[in-house]
């Protein structure tokens, strides 16, 4: 083992044999390694942070057909640095009646939840915060410390349109949270473990976006609509009105809200990566040829996946950009009516395939569970159109009979 | 082998700290001049009406309970969906009950009119 076969473990044992020799106890020594490992990862995560804020703003006015930041630095580079300081100087006004330790406890809740997932997320085999067997349900409980973040915050800043805002998106959280968890059954079962680890380790061979389109698809929406990212921001709706939950927010209370919203992004983005993309492998077995021995290099393979999440952050943003909002009644409807029966669909028929051809020839394998999502996709087109059909067909005979009724009183 | 729950206890009070930092830094350096008018509520720039804790519309409660149904559910899947490879194919004819039994509920759901916003 040396620093570029498995950088985090190497470092991790001269600091071990550095610190016993002064004589420090296992468990001291233990507790800085992890802290020392946490900070790194999340000074990292940090780092990112800032510049996917220059990331973000470019993206949006080239989206937009304008430059976005340019002025300071080399392409606007060193606008997040203005923007930080900018958030941190600003004075941070408190409302009188708002209530003092959950409206102070909500925007580090949100912080939290989001810099908590990067405790789990594996850059590559070997550099990661911690391999946990039960990786996806720690993704879904982070998720809900993050909902909560949204309660809080509405409900202690004492003011109606905030609880309101806040009412509106919790129920847009929870409601796209449960197709988002049924499809992250997909690439458990087809890997048959929860943690991310095992789970990109199992797409060496193929992705689990081309063995289960349909469920990347769908657990990409979920996403959208778990970030409040446009289309579904109704919080950011109301702050064309009004506000939302963070009305009352300023400085950098305010800024942490902001911060917490993009690395979420870029976050799911590389959950996205991990769970269908092959995260920070999935080369289809290029790597097991000498010539290419290097793509199993761990800096390489972190390379990749920030690669990836970053495409995965750019879809996102993408669609963010193209799209109009959606509002809340339909956006409910789509979920529970539309959504959640399709994430069941695509489970039960990804199970019973992937039981019943567990042996067979990996190529038969895989074309069977393409081909069972093109027919679900299929058969769930026909089933809208017939309802759009039906529908033309009643708005035309409801508008004849309106015409004959004014043909008659003329 | 290292306890990977002792790394997650540890991240995650670091990462608790750090939200903070940046927020003590700020309530040193930024100004601090709290003056009434400026404490109050906002409500698009007018008089506050009545209390700003209102009534809790009844049908989030109806979202919050289907929610519930189906999260309980998944989480009964999770085990399934791990176990697959080791089990007969019994197994997932079973699992699919399960999930029929509940999309049953969820149909029952529709036709009452219990997932309408309004």
């Amino acid at each position: 083992m040396n620093f570029w076969n498995d950088p985090l473990h190497f470092l991790a044992e001269q600091l071990t044999a550095m610190l016993s020799r002064w004589g420090l106890p296992t468990a001291w020594i233990t507790f800085i390694e992890f802290f020392l490992g946490a900070m790194a990862l999340i000074v990292f995560a940090m780092v990112l942070d800032i510049g996917l804020v220059w990331v973000e703003r470019k993206v949006v006015a080239r989206f937009q057909d304008r430059l976005g930041p340019n002025r300071l630095g080399p392409f606007g580079l060193f606008q997040p640095v203005a923007d930080i300081i900018k958030m941190v100087i600003k004075e941070d006004i408190t409302p009188a009646t708002a209530d003092k330790f959950l409206y102070n406890l909500a925007p580090v809740l949100a912080a939290v939840a989001v810099i908590a997932l990067w405790a789990i997320l594996p850059l590559a085999s070997t550099i990661y915060g911690a391999d946990l067997n039960v990786g996806l349900l720690y993704v879904i409980a982070a998720g809900a410390l993050g909902t909560l973040a949204v309660l809080i915050a509405g409900w202690a800043s004492r003011n109606k349109f905030a609880l309101l805002g806040a009412f509106r998106m919790v129920a847009s959280l929870i409601s796209y949270e449960i197709p988002m968890v049924i499809v992250l059954l997909v690439p458990t079962l087809l890997a048959g473990t929860m943690s991310l680890r095992g789970i990109a380790e199992a797409q060496r061979s193929i992705w689990f976006a081309l063995l289960s389109p349909l469920a990347c698809l769908i657990f990409l929406i979920s996403a959208i609509a778990e970030l409040g990212r446009a289309p579904f921001d109704l919080h950011e709706a109301e702050s064309e009105i009004v506000a939302g939950y963070h009305i009352e927010y300023s400085g950098m209370k305010f800024g942490w809200f902001y911060a917490a919203e993009l690395l979420h992004a870029f976050t799911f983005g590389g959950l996205l990566a991990i769970l269908f993309f092959g995260g920070y492998t999935g080369f289809f077995g290029l790597e097991k040829l000498p010539a290419f021995i290097w793509l199993d290099n761990p800096f390489v393979q972190a390379a990749v996946f920030l690669a990836k999440a970053m495409v995965g952050y750019w879809v996102i943003m993408w669609v963010k950009y193209s799209l109009p909002r959606v509002r809340i009644d339909h956006l409910l409807a789509f979920n529970w009516k539309f959504l959640t029966p399709l994430a069941l669909v695509v489970l039960v028929s990804t199970a019973i395939l992937h039981r019943a051809l567990m042996e067979a020839p990996r190529w038969q394998y895989g074309m069977a569970l393409w081909l069972a999502n093109l027919v679900i996709a299929w058969i769930t087109i026909e089933i809208l159109r017939a309802q759009a059909r039906r529908q033309r067909r009643h708005q035309r005979a409801a508008s004849q009979r309106q015409q004959t009724a004014q043909e008659q009183t003329v | 082998m290292r306890n990977e729950w002792l790394y997650i206890g540890v991240f995650l009070i670091v990462a608790i700290i750090v939200p903070l930092v940046p927020l003590g830094f700020a309530a040193l350096v930024a100004p601090r001049k709290p003056n009434p008018t400026k404490r109050l509520t906002y409500e698009c720039g007018v008089e506050t009406v009545g209390d700003a804790w209102v009534q809790f519309k009844a049908q989030y409660y109806i979202f919050a309970l289907v929610f519930l149904i189906f999260d309980v559910e998944t989480v009964f899947l999770f085990p399934w969906a791990l176990a697959l490879n080791r089990l007969p194919m019994f197994a997932v004819t079973e699992g699919a009950v399960f999930l029929g039994i509940l999309v049953a509920g969820l149909v029952y759901l529709w036709r009452k009119g219990l997932l309408e916003w309004q």
